[in-house]
């Protein structure tokens, strides 16, 4: 049995496929679908800008002027140029951890928005795509406000500064895959303490606000593992202008782990959203 | 009507949670261009049922084709092709009346134009103009009920699945929304409806089936229904006074109801079964039995219903 003439609904199997289950153009109706949402909360994006900058304002510029230079390795920066790419890796860590941990959960649990979705050629990876397609456009709106205000007040060495965008939005794709598959383990709000119990330690000590080696030597180990660091020391490389091979590695290890992340999120999405 | 091979085939069809089996082996077939019905008491399996036809349920065993597809590889081929309105509203409530209409195209890779074209008249249908530019939130319930099944048909579906899509509409509403349903009959499209209205399964379907406990129990037209599980006639004899109610009822019984009948009390009336009503009357008042108040009438789904699947309720 065919279709009737005239029924003309897309049919790709394996075309346009990003990810096994990913349909881009139908993970991107997801995306859509939240900013049809957001046309009218359009606050919550100035905040989004804000927030950063005014870090970069009180930290940065601030507590900058008391610091005033930081030794790292063989080189010597004012204390702004040391903190202000580790602000820029925070901010795309909260705004992909924000998007797919609580507002994931409104729509999953509360608002049941997905059972709807799910009723339409969508799939659940698709789903769990446009998520996170969504929190990573936003992130990169906010990281490229926040690179211009950088820029603004003077705080770019190096033309490889360019690429912290992709980079900002590499890290949002790390903690993207991470928050909704944690999200998926989630019964209520409470929940979302141990979601702060690991955000706040990670944005305080990932060598944001100082360097790596006033760390004694197995807590130095330890901190160079968690993704912010990871993510830190990337944009942090490319904003000074310390760009070499070796920044793969931290790209590798974002990669995989919003990849692993999102793996796991689309299996127990699919457990938990199809009964 | 029932040319070619059918729209949904299952066989030994069945969905499990855990250790319990909510639909326990069934079999059924609908035809293209034909309304199709599930009824059955609370808890039967029908949303169960329906919700593995709409493919957003795995099944658990046995064989399920719909549009001559395989849910598990090809879901949203099929669901492409399928109108849903699910039990309870699934509205996006971030989003306004009329954007739910559209993002709800949007999911099906319609364009814009077409959805506006599409979601006028659909919002002209659910009678919400008005409520266009409203979130969805505050509107009533069967407001709410409309709108999910004009989201339904955004996409001119081939399959229209209905899981109690009257529940909680005004008499207007649900007449507006049979005529829609007739048309919609008329220009081919096929229906699966679960309701606990009989007389709306009565009125839309072509073929129906009864569901009780997880497993289908009668099929057929509603005619052949009331022809094999009940009688032409039913009898509804009221009394006074509980006592005499049940000396009736134990009169009653001993004569098999005075002309044949099958006796059934309740609680506030004894019902007696029969081919001919007014002859079992003239029986019954014949033997001295002496009620309140005598009403013939002619079998009814209803009837079929509640013998087939009891009048108890067994909610578990
Ligand atoms: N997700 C689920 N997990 C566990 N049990 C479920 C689930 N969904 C349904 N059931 C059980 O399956 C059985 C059948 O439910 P179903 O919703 O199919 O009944 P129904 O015939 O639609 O009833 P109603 O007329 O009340 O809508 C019920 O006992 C219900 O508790
Ligand atoms: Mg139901």
């Amino acid at each position: 049995m065919t279709a009737p003439a005239g029924s003309s609904v897309e049919v790709p199997r394996h075309r346009g496929q990003a990810l096994p289950g990913v349909d881009r153009r139908r993970a991107l109706r997801i995306v859509e679908r939240n900013a049809l949402a957001y046309r009218r909360a359009w606050v919550v994006f100035l905040t989004g800008f804000a927030e950063p900058v005014l870090y970069l304002l009180s930290i940065g510029i601030g507590v900058g002027a008391l610091v005033g230079e930081v030794v790292v390795g063989d080189r010597t920066t004012p204390y702004e140029v040391f903190v202000a790419p580790g602000l820029l890796a925070a901010a795309a860590m909260n705004g992909a951890v924000f998007d797919t941990t609580f507002n994931f959960f409104v729509k999953f649990k509360y608002a049941r928005t997905y059972d709807a979705v799910l009723a339409t050629p969508l799939r659940v990876g698709d789903v769990a795509a446009g998520e996170v397609i969504w929190a990573l456009g936003r992130g990169a709106a906010y990281a490229g406000a926040f690179l211009v205000a950088m820029l603004a007040f003077g705080l770019v060495g190096s033309a490889w500064a360019v690429l912290a965008l992709p980079a900002a939005v590499l890290i949002g794709y790390a903690f993207a895959g991470l928050g909704l598959a944690a999200t998926t383990w989630m019964r209520s709000f409470v929940d979302f303490d141990y979601v702060m119990l690991a955000i706040i330690p990670m944005f305080l000590f990932s060598a944001t606000f100082f360097p790596l080696d006033r760390y004694p030597g197995v807590l130095a180990g330890l901190v160079a593992v968690t993704p912010l660091y990871q993510g830190v020391a990337l944009v942090r490389a490319l904003v000074t202008g310390d760009a070499g091979p070796g920044l793969l590695v931290h790209v590798a290890y974002l990669v995989a782990l919003g990849t692993a992340g999102l793996w796991v999120a689309v299996r127990r999405l699919r457990l938990l959203l199809q009964p | 009507m029932q040319g070619g091979s059918p729209l949904i085939h299952a066989r030994s069809l069945t969905k499990r949670f855990g250790d319990f089996v909510a639909v326990d082996g069934i079999d059924f077939e609908v035809h293209r261009g034909e309304t199709f019905g599930f009824l059955g008491p609370n808890g039967a399996g029908k949303s169960s049922t329906m919700r593995m036809i709409g493919c957003v349920s795995p099944i658990s065993a046995g064989t399920l084709r719909i549009l001559g597809m395989d849910p598990v590889t090809d879901g949203p081929a099929i669901r492409s092709r399928l109108g849903v309105v699910p039990q309870e509203d699934t509205l996006d409530t971030e989003l306004t009346v009329w954007d739910n209409l559209v993002i709800y195209g949007r999911y099906f890779g319609l364009t814009r134009a077409e959805i506006r074209e599409r979601a006028t008249e659909l919002l002209a249908f659910a009678r919400l103009e008005e409520r266009a530019r409203d979130r969805v939130d505050p509107l009533s319930g069967g407001m709410k009920r409309r709108l999910t099944i004009a989201r339904a048909l955004i996409n001119r579906p081939e399959l229209l699945l209905l899981d109690e899509p009257t529940t909680g509409l005004d008499p207007q509403a649900r007449h507006l929304l049979w005529e829609r349903l007739y048309r919609l009959k008329r220009e081919g499209v096929t229906q699966v409806i679960t309701t606990h209205y009989m007389d709306e399964a009565e009125q839309l379907c072509d073929r129906l089936v009864i569901m009780d406990r997880a497993r289908i129990v009668a099929e057929g037209s509603p005619r052949q229904l009331i022809e094999r599980h009940a009688t032409r006639d039913v009898v509804e004899l009221r009394f006074t006074t509980h006592d005499e109610q049940d000396a009736a009822a134990e009169a009653l019984s001993a004569t098999a109801g005075g002309a044949g009948a099958e006796v059934e009390p309740l609680p506030d009336r004894i019902l007696l079964y029969t081919g001919d009503g007014d002859g079992t009357v003239a029986a019954v008042t014949g033997n001295g039995v002496q009620p309140s108040s005598v009403l013939v009438r002619r079998s009814t789904l209803e009837d079929v219903f509640l013998r087939l699947t009891g009048r108890t309720l067994e909610d578990e």
